[in-house]
């Protein structure tokens, strides 16, 4: 069972608050001690995520939670936006695939990134996308 | 609005980058080296990222366009510096930024570009085929 230690929520409207939502995540990951790889490669999928967000749903909200399960800590980021929506997830979580002009690295890259990945949406109402970095993970 | 000052040092320009890139300012990078490249005719762009500690899939995709652009205009792009976790990293999340010459520091980065750029020093050259 995943239990929430603490939480905060921050706003997405603009570029700049990429900034600092990887100032926060680098914050809380160093809080609960996580090692300087895992580090970077939670906040480089909370970047690729935000950047999604900006882009395809001009900007929503972000969770930061500290969960634990066990013995062991993490942190959790929940993304959700109010934006189009994505009509086939399995063809987003494709490698290369994109809408955009962009590489199509954003989703898969993101999941091998990160722990544990989830991704929700429905079209025309949002998109909810929750990741979570073990500690040691 | 914020700017990465770029430095005219010869026939190189060097790029240092200390502040936390967002994707606004990347893009205004790449399209100020573009323009100094020109200005100058430089011949080689160093750019050392030692001092960013997270480059995503959008700021990978930016320096491999300098890297193709200034290839374009005759200029040779050499990425330094680059810090071991966001290279495991990008290798993970699947960018291993083909096409990119890497070197590890600012001095192997200089060696490098001096290797791949001929310099037009002809007077050099001439002395150097007749020692006396």
């Amino acid at each position: 069972m995943i239990v929430t230690l603490s939480k905060d929520s921050i706003r997405i409207a603009r570029e700049q608050d990429t900034i600092f939502l990887r100032n926060r995540v680098k914050e809380w990951a160093t809080k609960i001690g996580m090692g300087l790889v895992n580090q970077t490669k939670l906040i480089t999928a909370a970047s690729e995520l935000v950047r999604n967000m900006l882009k395809y749903a001009g900007g929503g909200t972000v969770d930061i939670e500290i969960v634990s399960k066990g013995r062991e800590n993490g942190v959790k980021l929940v993304f959700r936006d109010k934006g189009p929506g994505i009509k086939d997830i399995n063809l987003a979580m494709r490698d290369g695939y994109t809408t955009g002009k962009s590489l199509g690295l954003g989703l898969p890259g993101t999941r091998r990134l990160v722990s544990e990945f989830d991704i929700q949406s429905v079209v025309d109402e949002g998109t909810t996308i929750s990741i979570i970095k073990w500690k040691n993970g | 609005m914020d700017r990465i000052p770029i430095l005219k040092m010869g026939d190189f320009l060097l790029v240092t980058i200390q502040v936390d890139l967002y994707d606004q300012l990347a893009e205004t990078l790449e399209s100020d080296l573009a323009q100094m490249v020109k200005k100058y005719s430089s011949k080689g762009v160093l750019i050392d990222i030692s001092a960013v500690s997270i480059i995503d899939s959008f700021m990978g995709r930016i320096l491999g366009n300098i890297s193709n652009m200034s290839k374009i205009m005759d200029a040779e792009t050499v990425v330094v510096g680059m810090q071991p976790a966001v290279a495991i990293t990008l290798v993970e999340l699947g960018l291993p930024l083909k096409g990119i010459h890497c070197a590890l520091n600012v001095e192997r980065g200089m060696e490098l570009l001096r290797s791949k750029v001929i310099l037009d020093t002809p007077e050099d050259d001439e002395d150097d085929s007749n020692p006396e």
